[in-house]
């Protein structure tokens, strides 16, 4: 089901070892060349690949929910491979601080769905630009240059306006904890550094997942709703979504029937303080003058000193 | 040389600590009710407090993953910090306009004021999930530049510092160090303007950390003019408090009272009013506009229709309208019953915004348990014996030291046609009477 990016992740771990030196910048390397489709003898001059570039392809997952048989081996996979609790139960329609990604369960009476039942993969979306990476003032949760949205514990004061912005609600708080830590979907990072695949698409037997560079991706889904028209609704969530995300879903009906807020901005949640934050120097660097000159100017009788009530 | 100033210093240092010590001893009686009771709540706060470091906030408070920001946040630091606006508005009326009707109560307001950031600011840390992690953005291993939190932070701690310059004379009067408060009385003009520019993007700063919350906030509470909003009603919710304090204060601290404060109080809470009814004028104009712009009409049916309703009309409107009467009627209870009703307004408008409108649709609502609105009490309750404490000992409220009031006199002379010629003949006349 891994279209062309399987053969290059073939050969990048094929090339893998006769670059031990660059492991903790191969990555963006790899990912670059694999975009590009460029191998071998360039590789030292494309190393010096600007991390921008690599936000603007960052990799990401495709969720096709009509592939998905709801069997929730990805939950299962991801809670162990995140060292918390196996759920047990029956579908959860949240994620929670114990659990980062859930399967959903939707009844729809939709005729393109197929039993009448959708399961639905949520998790973070891992945004182009995400809210709560803007929102945190220590830099804890940020944008790793390959697409994942990583949180940082030594960094972390736990305010939570991360929790407050971001518009999907994902970053989770362990509020019964004297230590919280901020939870929520991290892509893997650590595998998708080593050039492995999330444990969710590795587990999924389903082929409903699929790993990759986003671009690909986006191709792939415009693909597959143009093969099949009549199977899918004619709508990539995330594509646009919050200004785009990592995550991009499929499904074979309306979206706000599977819990996914329709009426998000088209444009980055970032964007939405950047007027504000615009008018920070404006107002530090014109107000004081303004004030000095309004004081000197209603100063009783313009005295000569300078100085409040004049020098003493 | 060296030997003499020294020797000075020396003395100088002893005379201060044993001044110190006197000082630290209560003055009064102690087992008053007030005192019983609040000391209990403090108490109690700090047993809470206790249990929140040692289990975590879900131990005491009702927090969610739907409401990640409880009554700590929307009450003591968003609602607290506009009442504390009061500071920068008179700071702005007499060192930059020089409207010296307000100086007798420009002092207590910045104590005031300072002191409600130093609680707020701390009522922050208490809710800080990590807050051994505080120094991180302090320190600069992390700055966060696209936060509008890390300038609120920034900007609080800026604005204390400024504030505690701006109130510094008067310590430097208590401890009678006549070189050192000269340097300080010079550096409050500069204090003065640094502080309300930190106040204009802080205050309104903190309705921008709520833009990016535009998909949980109801329509009526959420427009891209939050700070602006914030800004403008933190004018009148500031001067508000300086009405409601200064009436207390008046009567409870009865002998540290000048009588310069006594005879213009009466003129102040009026000339306040006015301006309180201008910015509220103002403030209704920018939420109609906004409201007209949003095209919110759809909105106002229903129960969130009405409860905007209630919090414009009743707690906006209804105010102003009494403010404007009691500058007009020249009746300062009525100011006070309006600015009590102005500052039931900004309570509304801020626990709307952060917690009341917030996610209407959460499958659980978040309302506080007792020991959440204990702590909230107690951060006010020792807001307000720390502010006795220093009301009672340094000038505040009173006369400055004679010593600095020849200074004033001298630097007076200067300016032979000083205009407030209202106030200086009270001044002078206490001046007199005193002596």
């Amino acid at each position: 089901m891994l279209f062309d990016d399987s053969s290059s992740r073939a050969s990048d771990s094929a090339s893998g070892p006769v670059k031990p030196a660059a492991e903790s910048h191969g990555v963006d390397r790899r990912g670059f060349f694999r975009t590009l489709g460029v191998v071998g003898a360039g590789v030292a001059l494309a190393g010096e690949t600007p991390a921008a570039e690599q936000l603007d392809d960052p990799f990401g997952v495709l969720v096709d929910t009509t592939q998905c048989v709801g069997c929730r081996t990805c939950e299962k996979e991801c809670a162990k491979a995140h060292g918390l609790p196996v759920p047990e139960g029956g579908y959860r329609t949240t994620t929670s601080d114990q659990q980062l990604s859930i399967i959903q369960h939707h009844e729809s009476d939709d005729p393109r769905v197929d039993m009448g039942v959708v399961f639905v993969k949520r998790q973070c979306m891992h945004c182009l630009q995400p809210a709560c990476a803007s929102a945190c003032l220590t830099k804890a949760l940020y944008k790793s240059p390959d697409g994942p949205v990583v949180w940082r514990q030594s960094k972390c004061m736990g305010c939570r306006y991360c929790m407050v912005s971001c518009p999907f609600d994902m970053p989770k708080a362990e509020f019964d904890s004297a230590t919280p830590r901020i939870m929520k979907c991290d892509l893997c990072a650590d595998r998708v550094a080593e050039g492995k695949q999330p444990v969710c698409v590795e587990s999924c037997g389903a082929s409903a997942l699929t790993f990759g560079r986003r671009s690909q991706l986006v191709e792939e889904a415009h693909k597959r709703i143009a093969e099949s028209p009549d199977v899918y609704v004619h709508h990539i969530y995330g594509e646009r979504e919050a200004g785009g995300t990592s995550w991009l879903y499929l499904a074979a009906t309306e979206f706000d029937k599977l819990g996914f807020a329709q009426d998000l901005e088209r444009v980055t949640y970032p964007s939405l303080t950047k007027e504000f934050l615009y008018g920070v120097p404006v107002v530090l660097t014109l107000v004081p003058p303004l004030l000095l000159a309004i004081s000197n100017a209603t100063r009783p009788a313009f005295a000569p000193q300078g100085g409040e009530h004049g020098s003493h | 040389m060296e030997a003499t100033s020294s020797i000075s210093w020396k003395a100088e240092a002893k005379r201060t600590l044993q001044f110190l010590r006197s000082e630290l001893r209560p003055r009064g009686k102690i087992w008053t009710p007030f005192n019983v009771i609040s000391g209990a709540i403090i108490l109690a706060g700090a047993i809470i407090l206790a249990f929140r470091f040692f289990y975590g906030l879900g131990a005491v408070t009702n927090l969610n993953q739907d409401y990640p920001w409880g009554i700590w946040k929307a009450f003591n630091v968003v609602t607290g910090v506009a009442f504390a606006g009061g500071a920068y508005v008179l700071v702005f009326l007499v060192y930059v306009l020089h409207q010296e009707q307000y100086r007798p109560i420009v002092r207590v307001t910045i104590l005031n004021g300072f002191l409600a950031y130093v609680f707020y600011a701390g009522a922050l840390l208490l809710e800080l999930g990590r807050p051994w992690n505080v120094i991180n953005p302090v320190i600069g291993n992390s700055f966060g530049f696209s936060s509008v939190l890390f300038l609120v932070a920034w900007h609080f701690m800026l604005y204390m510092i400024a504030q505690f310059v701006e109130f510094s004379p008067a310590i430097a009067e208590w401890l009678g160090w006549k070189r050192i408060h000269r340097v300080l009385h010079g550096m409050t003009l500069g204090a003065v303007v640094f502080g309300i520019s930190l106040s204009i993007l802080h205050q309104s700063g903190l309705g921008a950390l709520f833009l990016m919350a535009k998909d949980k906030i109801h329509p009526l509470w959420y427009s891209e003019f939050i700070p602006i909003q914030f800004l403008v009603s933190s004018v009148f919710a500031g001067l508000a408090m300086v009405i409601f304090e200064g009436t207390l204060s008046r009567s409870v601290f009865k002998t540290r009272v000048s009588p310069s404060y006594h005879f213009s109080h009466e003129r102040i809470v009026l000339s306040l009013s006015r301006i309180c009814a201008g910015a509220m004028f103002v403030y209704l104009f920018l939420q109609t506009l906004i409201f007209v712009h949003g095209q919110d009409w759809k909105h106002l049916s229903g129960f969130w229709g009405a409860w905007y309703g209630v919090e414009i009309v009743g707690f906006v409107a209804v105010p102003c309208v009494l403010f404007t009467l009691a500058y007009r009627r020249r009746n300062t209870s009525l100011a006070r019953w309006a600015a009590v009703g102005a500052m039931l307004g900004i309570v509304l408008n801020r626990l709307n915004v952060s917690l009341i409108a917030y996610k209407i649709g959460a499958p659980v609502r978040y309302v506080p348990t007792w020991m959440e609105l204990v702590v909230a009490l107690s951060v006010i309750l020792a807001e307000v014996w720390v502010f006795r404490w220093i009301v009672n000992r340094l000038p505040v409220l009173g006369e400055a030291p004679a010593w600095t009031h020849e200074a004033e006199e001298a630097s007076k002379e200067v300016i032979p046609h000083a205009r407030p010629a209202a106030v200086q003949p009270i001044e002078r006349s206490v001046a007199s009477k005193e002596a």
